[in-house]
C-alpha cells in the first residue's frame, strides 16, 4: 500500500474510533452533569473541601471559584517547584528558577503545557507526578465545568445559578478524567511506555559508549497529558520521545484521546439543550475545518514543499521513521486544533505551509474540536456572533437555543473574540520590536518571525506548543508568556461565565418562524464563513509575513 | 452543613473560597497526583515489567541498552563505525560537550532547523556526501532519512532502504557474508502495523545486537 493510502486508512480508523465513543461517552457526560446523586466517595471529598454539594452558585460565584482554584494552583505549582530540591525524588535537581517557576506553573494551570523547559534535565520525579499532572487533570476539568455552565445558561431560565463549581470539579476528575486515564495508560505500558521511578541510569552500548537510560511516571502523565489536551511532555522531546510515544499504535491511541472528549462534548451540548441536531451542527464545523487541516498539512508535508525536503528527498527534518509523514500530519493538526501542544514531529521544522497551517489552526481559536470544554465554548461564542450577524441581515433580534442574543450578550462575544489576537499580535509585535528579544531567534529570515508569532499564537490560545528553536528560558519570555498564557486562559473564561448568567437571567422564547434555525447546512455553513472572516482574518497580515512569506519564495 | 463549613462560615467569602480551593487542591493531589500514579505505577511493575522500566535489549549476556532508545555507533575518535548499522543524524547532544555523538537521552529534541534555513540544507548535503562515500553508494541513492534528524534524536529506526543500502560495507567490516547479512535485515523489517499504522522500519539497535550473534 502506498504510504498516502495507508494514511488515509490511519485516518479513517482514527475517525471510525471517535464515532464508536461518540455517543456512549457524550452522554455518560451529560449525565454527569445532570444527575443529583453524588457518590460516597465524592460526599466525602465535599466533607474535607467544606462546600456544600447542594447549593447552586451564582455565575460570580461560580467565576471567583475557578479564580481562586486556579490562584491556589499556580501558588502551590510555583512553591513547588522551588522547593524541590528538598523534596523526594528530585533526582538531584536544584530548585527551578523564579522566572520559569512562574512560567511553568502559569503554563500548566492554564492548559497550556508551554514548557521554557526540559523535563529531563529540570524536573524531579516528585514535581512532574504530582505538581504537574494534577494540573494536567484539574486543568482540563476546569475547561469543561466552564462549558458546562455556559450550557446551563442556555437551558435555564430566569435564575441566576448556574451550578456548583466544586460538584462539577470533583465529577469531572472522578468519574470522567481519572477512569479513562487508568484504562489508557495500561494501553500506553502494555505498548511500551516507561513507568518506573529510577533515575537515569547509566549501560554502555554495543559500540563500548556511555548512554544514559533515563526513568520517570511517564505511562500515568501520559494518558492524562493528551486525553486533558495538556500536551507538556515528560521529556523535552514530548511525543516525539520513544518512552512516551513508542510506536504507530501507542501514535493513534494518543490522537484519539486528544480528540475524544472535545468531539463527545458537542453530544453533550445537544443532549443537554434538548436537541441533539444543535450538536450535530457544531461537530460539523469542527469536523470540516479538522479534515481540511489534517489534508493540507498532510499534503504539505508529503512530497517536496521545501528546500529542506528537496535537498533530503523528503521532508523528514524533525520527524520519526515509526510514525512517517501520515502519523505526523494527523498529530499536528491534531495537536494543533486542540490547545493540546504535544508534539510528535519539531514543529520549527514542518515545511513553511505546513507549519503556517499549525499556526493557522491555534489562531482559529481551539475550536475544532478545541481543548477540553474550552473548545465549546470557544465555538459557542462564534454561533452567537453567527446568529447576531444573520439577526443585521434579515432586521430580526437574533436567537440562539431559545435565548435572546441582546446587546450584553454581544458585548461578552466581543471581548471574547478580541482578547486573544489583541494577546497574540501585541505580545509578537513587542518581542520582535526589542532587539534582546529578536535576538532569541534561531533560524533567519520570514521564518524567524514565524517563530515569534507561533509562541504567542500558542501561549495566547493555551496551546503550548512551540517552534522550539526559539530560546524562551529567558526572563522576559518567561514573564512575559507567563502573563499572556494566563490573560489568554482566563479573561475569556470571565466572558463566557458573565455569558452564561446573562442567558440564565433570561426567560426562554420559543421559536418562531422567523427564527435562524441553527441546525440546518445553511447555518453550518454561515459558522465557518463567520470564523474566517472574523477570526482567520485577523491574523492575515501577520500569516503573510512569516509562514506565507517563506512557503511562497 | 457540615462541621467544616460551619466553622469557616464566619470568615468573609473571599477567604472562604480561596481556603476550599486550597482543600479542593490538596485532596485532589493525593488522590490524582500520589495515588493515582502510585496505582498505574504499581500495576505496570506487576504486568508490563520489561515495557514499564525501558524494554531492555541485551547482547552478550549484558544490558546493552533500549530497544526503544537509539544508539550511537562510532569508533573512540567520533566517527561512524564501518562495522555497525548506522542510525539516523540525532540533534540529541550535550551543548556543553562537542565531542557527544548524539543519541544521548538527558538531551532529547530535534534540531530546531528551519525548513529554508541555509545550515540546514547544507548539513543536509554534506551528510548526502558523507553516508554515500561512507557506504559507497551514488549520493542520490541515499534515503530522506540518513541525511535528516529525527525530532526526538533518539529514533531507534531507519528506512529498510538505508538498512539495505549498508548491508555491504557492514559485511565487509565484519568480514562475513553479504547475503547472510541481507537475510538479517531482511528479517529484522517491520512493516506497518495493521497494515495501515506508521511506516515500514529497520530497528538499529535490535537489528546491530543481532548481528553480534552472527557468525
Amino acid at each position: 500500500m502506498s504510504t498516502a493510502a495507508a494514511g488515509w486508512w490511519q485516518a479513517g480508523l482514527l475517525v471510525f474510533a471517535l464515532a464508536v465513543s461518540y455517543r456512549p461517552l457524550g452522554d455518560y457526560l451529560a449525565h454527569i452533569f445532570t444527575t443529583d446523586k453524588h457518590w460516597r466517595a465524592e460526599r466525602g471529598i465535599y466533607r474535607l473541601i467544606g462546600v456544600d454539594a447542594d447549593v447552586d452558585q451564582k455565575w460570580s460565584t461560580y467565576l471567583r471559584a475557578v479564580l481562586a482554584f486556579s490562584a491556589v494552583s499556580v501558588l502551590f505549582l510555583y512553591g513547588f517547584q522551588r522547593l524541590q530540591e528538598h523534596l523526594l525524588l528530585s533526582l538531584g535537581f536544584p530548585a527551578v528558577k523564579a522566572d520559569q517557576a512562574f512560567n511553568t506553573a502559569a503554563s500548566f494551570v492554564t492548559n497550556t503545557n508551554w514548557q521554557s523547559y526540559s523535563g529531563e534535565s529540570t524536573m524531579g520525579h516528585l514535581v512532574q507526578m504530582a505538581g504537574l499532572a494534577v494540573q494536567n487533570f484539574v486543568s482540563a476539568a476546569v475547561g469543561i465545568v466552564v462549558v458546562i455552565a455556559l450550557i446551563r445558561g442556555f437551558i435555564r431560565s430566569r435564575t441566576d445559578r448556574v451550578g456548583n463549581f466544586w460538584v462539577d470539579l470533583t465529577r469531572t476528575c472522578l468519574r470522567l478524567l481519572l477512569p479513562i486515564s487508568l484504562v489508557f495508560a495500561l494501553v500506553l505500558l502494555a505498548g511500551g511506555v516507561v513507568d518506573n521511578v529510577s533515575a537515569a541510569h547509566p549501560v554502555t552500548t554495543l559500540a563500548g559508549q556511555q548512554q544514559s537510560v533515563t526513568g520517570g511516571p511517564v505511562a500515568s502523565q501520559e494518558v492524562i497529558k493528551e486525553l486533558g489536551t495538556d500536551g507538556g511532555g515528560f521529556y523535552n522531546a514530548n511525543s516525539a520521545h520513544p518512552f512516551e510515544n513508542p510506536n504507530p499504535v501507542t501514535n493513534l491511541v494518543e490522537i484519539f484521546l486528544i480528540l475524544v472528549i472535545g468531539v463527545a462534548l458537542t453530544r453533550t451540548f445537544g443532549r443537554m439543550v434538548g436537541d441533539k441536531r444543535q450538536g450535530y451542527a457544531i461537530l460539523a464545523v469542527m469536523a470540516a475545518i479538522w479534515v481540511t487541516s489534517t489534508a493540507a498539512i498532510s499534503f504539505f508535508e508529503s512530497g517536496h514543499h521545501s528546500a529542506a525536503a528537496l535537498a533530503a528527498g523528503g521532508a523528514l527534518e524533525g520527524k520519526e521513521v515509526r510514525f512517517g509523514i501520515p502519523g505526523s500530519s494527523l498529530w499536528v493538526a491534531s495537536t494543533t486544533l486542540t490547545s493540546t501542544g504535544a508534539v510528535n514531529t519539531a514543529h520549527d521544522s514542518l515545511s513553511p505551509l505546513g507549519g503556517g497551517i499549525a499556526i493557522l489552526n491555534m489562531m482559529l481559536g481551539e475550536i475544532a474540536p478545541g481543548g477540553t470544554g474550552s473548545g465549546l465554548y470557544g465555538i459557542v461564542v462564534l454561533a452567537i456572533v453567527t446568529v447576531f450577524v444573520a439577526g443585521l441581515m434579515v432586521g430580526r433580534t437574533p436567537e440562539y437555543l431559545n435565548k435572546k442574543i441582546q446587546p450584553r450578550e454581544m458585548k461578552l462575544a466581543s471581548l471574547y473574540i478580541l482578547t486573544t489576537p489583541a494577546l497574540v499580535l501585541i505580545g509578537t509585535g513587542l518581542a520582535i520590536a526589542l532587539p534582546g528579544e529578536r535576538a532569541a531567534v534561531l533560524n533567519p529570515g520570514a521564518h524567524g518571525l514565524s517563530e515569534v508569532l507561533y509562541a504567542f499564537t500558542s501561549t495566547a490560545n493555551n496551546n503550548g506548543s512551540a517552534f522550539a528553536g526559539l530560546s524562551v528560558n529567558t526572563v522576559w519570555y518567561n514573564s512575559v508568556t507567563g502573563v499572556v498564557m494566563l490573560l489568554g486562559r482566563f479573561l475569556p473564561i470571565v466572558w463566557v461565565l458573565a455569558l452564561a448568567g446573562s442567558l440564565a437571567a433570561q426567560r426562554t422564547v420559543p421559536a418562531s418562524a422567523g427564527t435562524l434555525p441553527t441546525h440546518r447546512p445553511l447555518f453550518v455553513g454561515m459558522l465557518l464563513g463567520v470564523i474566517i472572516l472574523v477570526v482567520a482574518l485577523t491574523y492575515f497580515p501577520a500569516q503573510a509575513l512569516g509562514p506565507l512569506a517563506e512557503g511562497l519564495r | 452543613m457540615s462541621a467544616m463549613t460551619t466553622m469557616t462560615s464566619r470568615l468573609p467569602s473571599g477567604v472562604r473560597q480561596h481556603l476550599a480551593a486550597l482543600r479542593a487542591l490538596l485532596v485532589l493531589t493525593v488522590l490524582l497526583g500520589i495515588l493515582y500514579p502510585l496505582v498505574v505505577l504499581g500495576i505496570g511493575q506487576l504486568a508490563f515489567p520489561a515495557q514499564a522500566n525501558g524494554s531492555s535489549v541485551t547482547a552478550g549476556g549484558r544490558v546493552v541498552g533500549s530497544s526503544l532508545l537509539g544508539q550511537a555507533f562510532v569508533d573512540a575518535r567520533g566517527n561512524p563505525a564501518p562495522q555497525w548499522f548506522q542510525p539516523r543524524p540525532s540533534a540529541a547532544a550535550d551543548p556543553a560537550n562537542k565531542n557527544d555523538p548524539g543519541y544521548n537521552p538527558l538531551f532529547s529534541g530535534g534540531s530546531n532547523l528551519g525548513p529554508s534555513n541555509p545550515d540546514l540544507i547544507k548539513s543536509i548535503q554534506a551528510r548526502r556526501q558523507a553516508v554515500a562515500a561512507f557506504d559507497g553508494v551514488p549520493a542520490a541513492s541515499v534515503p530522506p532519512d540518513a541525511v535528516t534528524a529525527s525530532g526526538s534524536g533518539l529514533d531507534p529506526d531507519i528506512s529498510p532502504a538505508y538498512a539495505d543500502e549498508q548491508v555491504t560495507r557492514v559485511a565487509r567490516a565484519r568480514g562475513l557474508d553479504p547475503g547472510a547479512v541481507r537475510a538479517l535485515v531482511a528479517a529484522h523489517v517491520q512493516g506497518r502495523t495493521l497494515g495501515i499504522l506508521g511506516e515500514p522500519r529497520v530497528n538499529v539497535v535490535e537489528l546491530n545486537a543481532a548481528l553480534t550473534r552472527l557468525r
